[in-house]
């Protein structure tokens, strides 16, 4: 009589330890996601606000360049291909995120040949309202540049979470699902290349 | 052989003092880092005072840090990094700027940067710290190597730009805002059952001067309580650890706002 007692209590003790490190990991869980979610929004919200600089920015440059049309369209174009990619936080896989990022980076590269062509025209780099909407559009790429990074860094803080051991089995039936990264642009930041021969 | 091992162990070598460039926070902390030496002892005071001040009276708080290389870094990282890696500002506020500044060196280009913690961003547009504090105030006195004179003028217009946003009193508002809620609560509740609720019941009895007598003490007692949460709450909000000193940094965010020059 007495031993089935003690056998209950050992079964429910163990029941409340399961129960309590299920509880933990899986919380856990959820609120490092939702810390990635919220990184991802900020990552949207930066790029949104480079969009939104952008119109400002072609219409001034339009009044002292007029006939510089091929550049001016191909931004405007890259805009709107940029600002159609959206991307759901619960869907942040590698194809998804690499999509984003091909439309960004093509108006980044976009801006940049703007920039460049800007450089001909000693009127408009001395007209104030484009040195300020300059200072904003390098701002913005700095927020870019910043978000990105605490993006990766709460994505990588989530992935090695759930995918240390015995979690990864709970992250599993739980359908939790690996992060991707922000990989760093097309040429910036390549490790030199060393050769030992 | 041993030319490879040496090669592989430059390589980690530079790789980790690659990762450790950004300096370590300041201990004691003090706003004025003059890691590169360009100001002199007393130049560094007076900043120092001034700045110290400022945060005292505002929460903003406002970080000059001069650096002989940036370590690979843009400006721009190597100061975002660095302010959030010593929290510069309050943490709820995210009210902190630093001023990074590289001096010109014979193959370098100088370097300055202001960066603006997320809640300065709106007080601090990045137009506005583009020409009226890098272009307008600071470069033209760094050009005729004039350090002091660039970074006080500089951060004279981030002082005025951000005073506005913070004040010291809404900062110690907040900090003691716990206490003061709970305290606002234990009030309302005071009225309603020693002044509503007798009021409410004494249009149908009446209440002789004895219950009016007694209630008295309460009100008394409440005032003291009142006092004695004020003065918590004031000792707590005033961060700066008595005498003029600087009580470290709060904790700030920045999210990449802010602009730079370079001469």
């Amino acid at each position: 009589m007495k031993k089935t007692w003690i056998v209950l209590a050992v079964i429910a003790v163990v029941i409340l330890i399961i129960y309590s490190s299920f509880k933990g990991t899986y919380n856990t869980m959820v609120s490092k996601d939702e810390s990635v979610n919220a990184a991802w929004a900020q990552v949207e919200n930066v790029y949104q606000r480079r969009a939104d600089l952008i119109p400002n920015l072609v219409n001034t440059v339009k009044g002292y360049a007029s006939h510089e049309r091929e550049t001016l369209e191909s931004v405007i174009e890259a805009r709107s291909k940029a600002t159609s990619v959206n991307v759901n936080p619960e869907n942040l896989n590698e194809q998804s995120l690499q999509q984003f990022q091909q439309a960004q980076s093509g108006l980044s590269s976009a801006l940049s040949r703007l920039m460049v062509v800007v450089e001909r025209y000693p009127d408009l780099k001395a007209n104030q309202n484009f040195l300020d909407l300059q200072a904003q559009l390098e701002g913005t790429e700095n927020r870019i540049a910043v978000e990105r990074r605490k993006f990766n860094e709460s994505a990588r803080s989530f992935n090695t979470y759930i995918r240390s051991f015995p979690k990864n089995m709970y992250a599993n039936m739980f359908g939790f699902e690996k992060k991707a990264y922000f990989e760093a642009e097309q040429g910036a930041e390549k490790a030199p290349e060393v050769s030992f021969e | 052989m041993l030319k490879k091992i040496t090669i592989i162990l430059a390589l980690f070598i530079s790789l980790s003092s690659f990762a450790q460039d950004i300096p370590e926070r300041p201990n004691p902390p003090q706003l004025v880092n003059d890691m590169a030496d360009v100001l002199s002892n007393g130049q560094e005071q007076q900043l120092e005072m001034e700045l110290e001040q400022f945060a005292r009276e505002t929460s903003n708080q406002i970080a000059i840090v001069t650096v002989p290389d940036l370590g690979g870094y843009p400006a721009s990282e190597f100061a975002f990094r660095l302010g959030e890696e010593w929290g510069v500002g309050q943490k709820d506020k995210g009210n902190g700027v630093v001023v990074l500044f590289k001096p010109k060196t014979s193959d370098s280009k100088g370097q300055v940067f202001v960066a603006v913690g997320y809640g300065l961003e709106g007080a601090i547009p990045d137009a506005v710290a583009n020409r009226d504090i890098v272009d307008y105030e600071m470069i033209p006195h760094f050009k005729q190597g004039d350090v002091y004179g660039g970074l006080h003028a500089g951060t004279q217009v981030i002082k005025s730009l951000a005073k506005g946003e913070f004040s010291a009193a809404e900062y110690h508002e907040k900090a003691s805002g716990g206490g003061g809620g709970g305290l606002g609560v234990i009030i309302f509740l005071f009225v309603i059952f020693f002044f509503v609720v007798p009021i409410l019941r004494g249009r149908k009895r009446y209440y002789g001067a004895t219950s009016r007598g007694s209630s008295l003490p309460f009100w008394l007692l409440m005032g003291g309580m009142m006092g004695s949460g004020r003065s918590h709450g004031g000792s707590f909000g005033n961060f700066s650890s008595g005498g003029g000193g600087f009580g470290g940094f709060g904790g700030g965010g920045f999210g990449g706002g802010g602009a730079g020059g370079s001469w």
